[in-house]
């Protein structure tokens, strides 16, 4: 059944110029931005030889270029998780699939994994644009690895936040902007925790990624971003549940 | 003597629902045999799409306990919905699909079986008269043909227990005519309940008849017995709801 949902969800996911656009957007603002590290690089890269254990290409293009990535998606999200659940109440075909002998977590499972396939798909165009530096030197793919994982791991915490707060309403356009003011805040808190580096500093989820980023694999960051999706996919479940209780 | 309870596909005890301190839906107590097709009759507000909402699992009963095939819906909500076919009052269409690609989805999500997709979806296009429509977008498609679509998704798994929410809005004369045999020909194989507004409907497709009036069924009759009394539906009709 999880299957036929996800299915379904890629299917209108593809079916709209939406998801195209977005990939042709997102590969070219990557491409963007690698093509600007790649230049500083190219600048620095005789003064870089003098330097005993000097950062390698992986450290000055690619890591940086992840990073931007982060931020792109946090825009992009919102725009993609909207229609999830808010466009079915709003199209009243929630009906179809609640009637239907599923149940209400594998709607919600089949949803966001659908979404996290998509994002699955943008994080490989950056690898393979990451890889294309093998041309011409040596790549740290520990480093890449690290910067993999954490990205699809933060993307995961932006679609399970996005998804619950498509459930929430019945209107796209405002789930959208409600997603978009939640990652908006948590990049704020982000911001904040630079500077105070008190409690705040756990609860930031650009934080976290930054370890990955640096290529430090930590457990604490993956049981926090584990945490984080968890949680919003149970409330999602539980309002869900709640609405077929309450009317 | 055929024994009765294995016929019977639903039974609901005292369901009750209040929406807050509003009552939408009073001790409602349904027997529906297989082979059976009742109409739900009422003004609107009545709750009957309250009472249907209940009994898809879209809606939790604040009391009562729902049967589907002797299964209780509450309990094991997958396996009960299995046996049912629903169509809302307003139909759960995705415009963005092609009409094949719906009734697949739909066939998927009630576990059809997947040697015999094809020639599910062939059976129950020809049956509900989309014969030729399989490739068009369900969003270009007309009001009655939609409805149509509605149906068929309804339909497609062969459910024993059909829910239909007003299904013959929208459509044409030929086509009311056309789903009325649809709904009598269900009526042989499954149960079907049907609500409506048109009391014409109930009189030409109907087995038996229930009048709902501020939450509660006032009003439950065969058709049968009805005739014998020579009791025209309309005046009962006004008799019950009027006040």
């Amino acid at each position: 059944m999880l299957a036929t949902i996800i299915r379904k969800e890629l299917r209108m996911l593809f079916i709209s110029p939406l998801a195209w656009i977005l990939l042709a957007l997102i590969q070219l603002m990557f491409a963007g931005f690698f093509l600007m590290r790649l230049d500083a690089f190219l600048e620095i890269q005789s003064q870089l030889l003098q330097v005993i254990n000097s950062p390698g290409i992986t450290e000055i293009v690619i890591s940086p270029s992840f990073a931007s990535a982060a931020i792109v998606l946090l825009m992009i999200t919102p725009i993609l998780s909207m229609r999830l659940l808010a466009e079915e109440r709003r199209n009243h075909t929630l009906t179809l699939l609640i009637s239907a002998p599923v149940s209400i977590i594998d709607i919600v499972l089949g949803k966001f994994l659908s979404i996290m396939i998509f994002f699955a798909l943008v994080i490989m165009l950056i690898i393979a644009l990451s890889i294309s530096l093998r041309i011409g030197g040596m790549l740290d793919f520990g480093l890449l690895f690290s910067n993999a994982i954490g990205l699809f791991l933060l993307t995961a915490c932006f679609s399970a936040l996005g998804l619950y707060i498509s459930s929430l309403t019945a209107q796209p356009v405002i789930a959208a902007i409600g997603s978009l003011g939640m990652l908006l805040g948590l990049w704020m808190i982000d911001l904040v925790a630079n500077e105070t580096n008190g409690w705040m500093h756990y609860i930031s989820l650009l934080k976290h990624f930054r370890y990955f980023n640096q290529g430090l694999i930590d457990t604490l960051s993956i049981a926090y971003f584990i945490l984080f999706i968890v949680t919003f996919l149970v409330l999602t479940i539980r309002h869900l549940d709640e609405e077929r209780l309450h009317g | 003597m055929v024994d009765v309870t294995g016929l019977v596909t639903l039974s609901t005890q005292n369901l009750h629902r209040n929406f807050g301190h509003h009552i939408a839906v009073c001790d409602v107590n349904l027997q529906l045999r297989r082979g059976e097709v009742l109409g739900l009759l009422g003004p609107n507000g009545a709750g009957k799409s309250t009472a249907m909402r209940m009994l898809t699992g879209n809606l939790a009963p604040s009391s009562g306990s729902i049967e589907i095939c002797g299964i209780d819906l509450l309990d094991k909500p997958l396996e009960a919905k299995a046996h049912l076919g629903y169509l809302p009052e307003i139909p759960p269409l995705y415009f963005d699909m092609t009409v094949n690609e719906y009734l697949l989805l739909a066939a998927r999500l009630h576990r059809v079986n997947k040697q015999v997709m094809q020639i599910v979806l062939k059976n129950v296009k020809q049956r509900c008269g989309l014969r030729d429509k399989g490739k068009y977008l369900i969003g270009t498609l007309s009001k009655g043909f939609q409805q149509r679509v509605g149906i068929a998704q309804a339909i497609i798994h062969n459910p024993d227990v059909i829910i239909l929410d007003e299904p013959t809005v929208g459509l044409d004369p030929n086509q009311v005519q056309e789903i009325r045999l649809l709904i009598r020909e269900l009526g042989k194989t499954s149960s079907v309940i049907l609500s409506t507004h048109i009391l014409l409907e109930v009189e030409n497709v109907c087995d038996r008849v229930q009048i709902m009036h501020k939450g509660a069924v006032v009003f439950d009759q065969t058709m049968i017995e009805l005739r014998q009394q020579d009791a025209s539906l309309e005046d009962i009709f006004a008799q019950l709801t009027r006040s």
